[in-house]
């Protein structure tokens, strides 16, 4: 399994979506589901924690093709 | 003798009446475009005329960068500015500092339409080349004027729908004569880049010599030959721009383009929410699901069991042995029917029933054996006859004087 701390918020948010399919295919063994939901619960977070902290960056691209942050 | 002027003198004297002649410093003058050049030092060179006559005009850099629209050949123009003496070249001239096509809006909107039809021939609106914009633009580049309230605009709107967006500014003018190449430019920078997935194209709203330097043909190449897809986003609602026919997607505002190149993450808060509430149902389900196939698991699994086993057999035995008990109580009656026929027939053979049909029993009176055979009582014997009611006594006597009575013996 990949690192979910690492995921991206579309990769967070694909995969939850993955799990929740996998989960509503009913074809799995209990352990099994049980695994999944806890890794949708974590996707689920991953998601949220990328929301709460999201703040747009800016970055200017000089003629040069060099970027500089901007205020 | 008059005075002797030199080349220079004279010139300048020239210059100097043109100079002193107010009508000449602020004039306008209406006339027909020819051989117009513009330098690469930014400054404009070309003549007006009419029918009978041409003027010679001038417009420097600090005037033509202000200039929405470049005059071109043919075109009818009313041009501002101040008439005086190129002395280099003994020439006067036109120093123009304004210029306006004489067809006011109706000329731009014959040069748009142009344009557009010429364009539209070559296919770059083709609704074929169209490409869709990514779901989720990681890195957005942005073609504007970073002073412009546009960007402004835009940030805002990002900053609320989808602030996981890196944002690439790439600098640029959005108004004047020198816009469209820097336009062109940065564009190309975003392309350079390559780290962007969509780029964004904009100007806030003005009028349409403001936004002129959308409609123009390096700016519309350029886009359609952007390898990111693009948005436009150029004035307001009513505004088109030849730029937004090229671009992928046409937004009517800076605003309305951020919007339309980003998802809304509000709803994804949303939809996280609803995500969770459909992950918490699931495994309850499941749970569920797992728990009742359980209870009938164990069902079956006592219904294989020995204890199962057991009770069966028991329930046989208690089946057999009532069974038993039922032919048992059957025999018993059968046996107590069977005892009271014979009880009956006993009955019947009581010999009181024989004594009473009149039928005698006798027995020897000493030993009160049956006499059931003649030898069993000779002559002479005692016997007993009893009767129904009360008995006799008598003595056997001679079969010979049978019927007789002999007194004799006595």
């Amino acid at each position: 399994m990949d690192n979910i701390d690492e995921l991206s918020f579309e990769q967070s948010y694909d995969q939850l979506e993955d799990v929740i399919a996998q989960l509503e295919s009913g074809e799995l063994s209990l352990e099994d589901s049980v695994m999944l939901y806890e890794k949708g619960r974590q996707l689920s977070q991953r998601c949220q924690q990328l929301l709460d902290n999201a703040e747009l960056r800016i970055k200017k691209l000089a003629d040069d093709g060099s970027l500089s942050d901007m205020a | 003798m008059s005075d002797i002027y030199s080349v220079q003198g004279i010139t300048a004297y020239i210059a100097d009446i043109l100079s002193s002649e107010p009508p000449l410093q602020d004039v306008h003058v209406r006339g027909e475009v020819s051989n117009m050049r513009a330098a690469a030092s930014g400054h404009w060179y070309f003549t007006i005329k009419d029918a009978n006559a041409q003027l010679k005009c001038v417009m420097f850099r600090s005037s033509t960068a202000k200039q929405s629209v470049e005059p071109r050949d043919g075109e009818a123009v009313v041009v501002h500015g101040r008439v005086g003496v190129y002395e280099a070249r003994g020439e006067y001239q036109l120093y123009a500092d304004e210029i306006q096509l004489a067809g006011g809006v109706g000329d731009l909107y014959r040069r748009f339409e142009e344009l557009k039809a010429k364009l539209d021939a070559e296919g770059l609106f083709s609704e074929k080349r169209k490409r869709f914009l990514p779901a989720f633009p990681a890195r957005i580049g942005i073609v504007t004027s970073p002073d412009a309230a546009a960007f402004r605009d835009i940030q805002n709107v990002l900053t609320r729908r989808f602030p996981l967006a890196e944002v690439i500014l790439s600098p640029t003018l959005v108004q004047g004569n020198e816009a469209p190449p820097l336009i062109v430019k940065a564009i190309e920078r975003l392309i350079r880049d390559n780290t962007v997935d969509v780029m964004l194209i904009t100007r806030g709203g003005g009028s349409i010599e403001d936004l002129w330097a959308f409609n123009d043909e390096a700016v519309a190449r350029m886009i359609a030959a952007s390898p990111i897809p693009t948005v436009s986003g150029v004035g307001h609602e009513t505004d088109f721009t030849i730029a937004d026919f090229v671009a992928d997607v046409r937004a009517p505002t800076p605003s309305a383009a951020a919007e339309v190149a980003t998802p809304d993450l509000g709803e994804y808060r949303l939809d996280l929410e609803r995500n969770n509430e459909i992950l918490q149902r699931l495994i309850v389900d499941l749970h569920q699901t797992y728990q009742s196939n359980l209870v009938v698991s164990n069902r079956a699994l006592k219904q294989t069991s020995p204890e199962r086993h057991v009770a069966n057999m028991r329930q046989r035995i208690d089946d057999i042995s009532e069974r038993i008990d039922t032919q048992q109580q059957r025999n018993l009656a059968l046996l107590r029917e069977r005892l009271e026929t014979r009880i009956r027939a006993l009955d019947n053979a009581n010999p009181q029933a024989l004594l009473k049909r009149g039928y005698a029993i006798v027995k020897r009176t000493d030993d009160g054996k049956l006499i059931q055979r003649e030898t069993d009582a000779p002559v002479g014997t005692g016997i007993t006859i009893q009767l129904n009611e009360g008995e006799l006594t008598a003595r056997v006597e001679d079969k010979d004087s049978h019927g007789q009575y002999r007194r004799t013996l006595f």
